[in-house]
């Protein structure tokens, strides 16, 4: 259950230049990337090209290889390809169906299409409510929540869809530090259960949670790639326009200051 | 320079029973530099928005400098606060970005050299002044952010209020974000800041005001509000105070809520290095 890019470099139509250059990214199963950078950096492309979206129905020009367990899904049509891998978008707006009128029905709205029995479905949507811990917004028109909430509800619906690969951009950019620990409990469930999972994020003190292995894009370029302590731990960071975790840039003050850091004891948690 | 008070602010959503505000009373002196906090659905934007007219008060009134906001027009109030919405596609509009950000200081009555430079400096601040062609669309996410920042900070209003203001930012953005918020401030100008980022709060913003369910539950100092002994006040709204102040607790060391503060704590603490 892997997913790979291979020399993957991408250009929007009628950009002058490429938005990615040359990525290669494993992701296995059972397993989170996490994936860093600055803003126009290249990550919101990453994840349209991984999920197979770019350039299916965005347009503009591939290279490279992106194979599926093996198979390489260049011919593949989009609604073979989203059964497989599922993507959230950095705008919950973007990501709701427009046609369910309560929040019960946006989330069941994907597994509703995978044809499952009615049964499954309801266990599913239920599953995926309590697990954000919405399932009082059930009957609430989702078109008419807060954006913190339509990023919840977004997301669980990529939940109820059980996905095997998932692709998140930005997933708690709208959500206060109560609805980002959701996200990450879930990102982390998901990924238990076998899901292979990227997540684009600013957040690196998410990252630092829930990915094993960051992937820093620079210019379109894939500059760090590697455990996550080892590339959110770089004092280099900053300098690519990422903010390191809390606790690297607490070390970091520390150690500036001539102070050995093994006074501030575990960090973690 | 505006002094804003607010007094037993209660707001009610006509579509339901829901008290977004539950009896808010705040009183904001001019150029201070005020960050509120709170979870999703505590009352923070509801709060803002009584600040420049977009709601007003179903008991309770909201006074700027000593004037009953309910009592100006739209246009009065646009001329004291300025409102940055969380979402920027809520209110950018133009054709480029020059015309985007000249758009709030025209309406004021802006002309000639003062609305250049107003929209110059504006555009300078937030990273923009190479894009002033640019259609607002073709800039990314957080640019376009940035973008609606610049539009309202160009108004030079009295009172600048900046909802959720680094989401969607890098290392870089935030960085400018607490760079204008300073600027400002310095001014004499008061800024009023929704954030979830706690980071960003402690080490940009004087005071920090804690909402829970429509109340004010916390305010005071960032040192104050992040300190030891408020953990479970802000628990019960999902809220950790930043890292630094965590350790500091943990070491003994009173309060430190940025990193800045805990190397300074360390530093003079009594036992050395």
């Amino acid at each position: 259950m892997t997913l790979t890019l291979s020399g993957v470099g991408y250009r929007y139509a009628g950009a002058a230049q490429p938005s990615l250059l040359d990525v290669d990214l494993e992701l296995p199963n059972a397993t989170v990337i996490g994936l860093a950078g600055a803003s126009e950096s290249g990550k919101t492309t990453l994840c349209l090209v991984a999920s197979g979206l770019a350039p299916r129905t965005v347009g503009g020009r591939i290279r490279g290889t992106i194979r599926l367990d093996g198979e390489d899904v260049d011919a593949w049509p989009m609604h073979r390809l989203a059964e497989r891998i599922g993507i959230g978008f950095q705008n919950p707006g973007t990501q709701l169906s427009q046609v369910a009128d309560t929040v019960f029905e946006e989330v069941a709205f994907g597994p509703m299409n995978l044809a499952l029995p009615r049964e499954e479905v309801v266990e599913r949507t239920w599953d995926a409510l309590d697990a954000l811990r919405i399932a009082e917004l059930a009957e609430r028109d989702p078109r008419r929540l807060s954006g913190g909430q339509q990023q919840l509800v977004a997301t669980a619906g990529l939940l109820a869809m059980r996905p095997t690969h998932l692709v998140l951009d930005e997933p708690t950019a709208q959500l206060d530090p109560a609805g980002t620990r959701l996200v990450a409990d879930a990102i982390g469930r998901l990924a238990a259960a076998g899901a292979s999972i990227l997540v684009a994020e600013q957040k690196t003190d998410l990252l630092a949670n829930v990915a094993s292995r960051v992937l820093v894009l620079d210019g379109g370029r894939v500059v760090r790639d590697g455990p996550v302590d080892e590339v959110l731990g770089d004092p280099t960071l900053a300098e690519l326009g990422v903010a390191p975790p809390s606790a690297a840039r607490l070390r970091m003050a520390v150690a500036a200051a001539g102070i050995d850091t093994a006074v501030l004891g575990s960090l973690d948690g | 320079m505006a002094e804003i008070l607010v007094t037993g602010l209660v707001h009610v959503y006509r579509e339901g029973a829901v008290r977004a505000l539950d009896g808010v009373d705040l009183r904001i002196a001019a150029g201070e530099r005020l960050a509120l906090v709170g979870q999703n659905g505590s009352g923070k934007t509801t709060l803002v928005r009584h600040l420049n007219g977009l709601l007003r008060p179903t008991e309770g009134r909201v006074t700027i400098d000593g004037t009953d906001a309910g009592s100006m027009t739209v246009a009065q109030l646009a001329a004291k606060v300025g409102l940055v919405f969380q979402d920027p596609d809520r209110q950018v509009f133009s054709g480029s970005v020059r015309s985007e950000v000249e758009f709030g200081p025209r309406n004021l009555g802006g002309r000639g050299p003062e609305l250049a430079t107003a929209v110059n400096a504006a555009l300078e601040a937030t990273g923009l002044a190479g894009e002033q062609r640019t259609n607002p669309y073709d800039l990314g996410q957080s640019r376009r952010k940035l973008l609606a920042l610049a539009s309202v900070l160009a108004m030079r209003t009295p009172v600048l209020v900046l909802d959720e203001p680094t989401t969607g930012q890098d290392a870089r953005g935030v960085d400018r974000v607490r760079a204008v918020v300073d600027a400002v401030a310095g001014e004499g100008r008061t800024v009023v800041a929704i954030s979830h980022d706690m980071r960003f709060v402690a080490e940009t913003f004087e005071r920090v005001v804690v909402m829970r369910a429509g109340r004010v539950v916390l305010d005071g100092t960032p040192a104050d509000v992040f300190a030891a002994g408020n953990r479970d006040v802000l628990g019960s709204t999902f809220l950790e105070p930043p890292l630094p102040a965590i350790v500091g607790a943990r070491l003994g060391l009173g309060a430190t809520p940025t990193d800045e503060a805990l190397v300074a704590a360390l530093e003079t603490r009594p036992s050395g290095r």
